[in-house]
């Protein structure tokens, strides 16, 4: 069997702040394997940013990776020369961003941010690289893309411009894409489209997928395995449907309660209570007690992620484990 | 683009008659030049007679009128004192203080944009600590006294460069220049340095700010992520976000310069305009003082109407229409 295409373990991030260190990832593990979509969830400021980040390592000071392994494809990306990493940056790992405003440069036509990007893996002449560039923007549904390549971002609609992104980071097919949030600026008909399109060119390529957003029906269509995070830590990780179907964790059973759907009308949504702590000043044990609608006093100490069922994990003292047994 | 051209010459006429008007009537309140230029011996009779020559006995919208209908001939009138078209006397001295502005603006380019640059890319080292001490010193330390300092220590002191006047001179275009010969060169490196102090550290403070804000910047993260290399991100992602706030604040700075460095060129004695109006001033030669200003204003139109023209060739987004989007 050969190794995944991403192997976390034990990963640590922490940004070393003046008012005290952050840790914004704590003792993360997960594993991506070939072609599969993993659906990293959670709120804001709960680290799955940082984690994406730390996988392409971009962690930019005052941040730094502590501890931890991240195997891609057997070989470890922690501690390893920039010079490599910069190779394996946008060539066999990509990422997407968030805000598709933002993510292009405004003052450069698409050619050149596209031909820059083939350019900097491959030794070949721009005439070759203008015509990948046109058939990757093709590929992604960019319409008459010869014309659009010498176009400026501003030109761009914030859908089209994220597809454009998404070409930039399909140009090398890269073994793993990170997109962090590649959806949640754009509107829902356009989010849809974009899913689809990812879905089929991660399925055709074998392309790995690490999936982060904060919007679980998103998720729900699109990851074969999730991982919910909070405050830095996983607290929930299995198979994607059982998790949704059945969450161990009092906080995803939290996020699953506070989706608004149709089936619920007039009938208040729940919602989870308070806010995320300051990662700068986390209460010793489990960092959802104080939001969580049942705890117990086992919670004083921080509990283990540990498998409650096979494949599943959860991150508490007291789950849910009614509904599967 | 033509529209747009002929809208700006049309609001530059408004400026020119505004200015010309002000001017007139601010010349006329300063003082009567008679009391200076004539001698007080002479006679009633003379005395009028100068006054008639002069024009100056018609009231003062007459006066100004004939200096229009003039003006539209091209004619600014003649100095009282030389007796010589006051335009003529500008312009003989305008190549002296044209050389000395940009060998000032290119001095300040050359050393204040690296700077700035390793400053904003390395705010936290020694060097950026230095750099931004220095360019306070350059903000405030008086022009007339940086260049006394000059004279002491490089023409006094050591003897390397001269210390007044414009050494030799070779003709381009029947105009003599001081830049195209050694002599000449060696003449006008510590008058145009003298007067760049204040731009270099004006270009070091905008170039760091610029740096600094434009390295946050998701398209830069992006650009990192895409496997480009730091100099490639660094020269061509950040620097051409960053021209333009340099290329505004320089624009109106070489106006400044041409127009009013009379400091430097009184200390450095350098035959340029800055001289030839205090000079006006002092015998109140109001034909060349009103020439000389409009003179400036017209030029100030012109670099501001450039600098607009160099925005669209960096910023793709601004367009110079006639209505705004």
């Amino acid at each position: 069997m050969s190794a995944p295409t991403l192997e976390v373990r034990g990963l640590s991030t922490h940004f070393f702040t003046r008012a005290g260190v952050v840790k914004a990832v704590e003792n993360v593990s997960f594993t991506v394997g070939r072609g599969k979509v993993m659906g990293l969830v959670g709120e804001s400021g709960s680290g799955k940013t940082v984690t994406g980040f730390s996988v392409i390592g971009l962690v930019d000071p005052p941040g730094r990776i502590v501890s931890g392994e991240i195997l891609f494809k057997g070989r470890n990306l922690v501690g390893m020369p920039e010079q490599e990493l910069r190779d394996l940056r946008g060539n066999r790992i990509a990422m997407i961003f968030q805000d598709p405003m933002m993510t292009l440069n405004p003052v450069l036509r698409v050619d050149t941010q596209m031909i820059e990007t083939v350019q900097a893996h491959q030794k070949v002449d721009r005439e070759t690289a203008r015509q990948r560039a046109r058939d990757t923007l093709g590929m992604v549904g960019i319409p008459s893309p010869d014309e659009r390549l010498k176009s400026y971002p501003h030109q761009f609609s914030g859908g089209m411009r994220q597809r454009v992104a998404i070409a930039i980071a399909l140009l090398h097919q890269p073994d793993l894409i990170v997109a962090d949030e590649p959806t949640t600026a754009l509107d829902v008909t356009i989010q849809g489209q974009i899913l689809a399109e990812v879905q089929k060119l991660a399925a055709t390529t074998g392309t790995s997928l690490i999936w982060i957003t904060h919007d679980l029906s998103v998720v729900a269509g699109l990851a074969d395995d999730i991982a919910v995070m909070y405050a830095g830590r996983i607290v929930e990780q299995g198979p994607v449907e059982q998790v949704l179907d059945a969450p161990f964790h009092p906080y995803t059973h939290g996020l699953i309660g506070s989706v608004p759907s149709r089936n619920k009308r007039g009938v208040p949504l729940r919602q989870i209570p308070g806010m995320t702590p300051s990662l700068l000043s986390l209460p010793p044990g489990c960092a959802f007690r104080a939001r969580c609608e049942r705890p117990i006093d086992a919670c004083g100490d921080m509990p283990e992620l540990t498998e409650r069922a096979p494949g599943r994990f959860a991150r508490c003292c007291n789950p849910h484990l009614e509904a599967v047994a | 683009m033509a529209l747009y051209l002929l809208r700006r010459i049309m609001q530059s006429g408004f400026v020119l008659v505004a200015m010309s008007l002000l001017v007139f009537i601010g010349v006329y309140a300063v003082g009567d030049p008679i009391e200076i230029l004539i001698s007080p011996d002479a006679d009633q009779e003379e005395k009028e007679r100068a006054i008639r020559a002069l024009g100056l006995d018609l009231p003062l919208w007459q006066q100004y009128l004939v200096f229009v209908s003039r003006a539209l001939q091209g004619d600014l009138g003649r100095s009282f004192v030389f007796n010589e078209p006051a335009i003529q006397l500008i312009l003989q001295r305008m190549p002296a203080t044209l050389e000395l502005a940009f060998g000032s603006m290119i001095i300040a380019i050359i050393i204040g944009l690296p700077l700035g640059l390793y400053a904003g890319l390395r705010p936290d080292t020694w060097g950026s600590k230095t750099i931004m001490a220095g360019s306070i010193l350059g903000f405030s330390l008086p022009t007339f006294w940086v260049g006394l300092m000059l004279i002491m220590i490089f023409a006094v002191q050591l003897g390397w460069l001269p210390s007044t006047g414009r050494g030799d001179t070779a003709v381009l275009f029947g105009i003599p220049w001081s830049f195209l010969t050694i002599d000449g060169l060696s003449h006008i490196l510590m008058p145009a340095f003298n007067l760049a102090l204040f731009k270099i550290s004006l270009v070091i403070r905008l170039t760091r700010a610029g740096v600094r804000e434009t390295m946050l910047m998701d398209y830069v993260k992006f650009a990192r992520a895409k496997g480009l290399s730091p100099t490639r991100v660094t020269f061509v992602h950040v620097f051409k976000n960053i021209l333009i706030p340099v290329v505004t604040v320089l624009g109106l700075e070489l106006g400044g310069t041409i127009a009013f460095s009379v400091v430097t060129e009184t200390v450095f004695a350098w035959p340029g305009m800055g001289k030839l109006i205090i000079d006006s001033i002092n015998v109140l030669d109001r034909p060349v003082i009103v020439a000389y200003l409009l003179m400036i204003v017209v030029m100030f139109i012109v670099i501001n109407l450039i600098v607009d023209i160099v925005y669209t060739l960096l910023d793709p987004r601004v367009r110079l229409e006639s209505k705004g989007t």
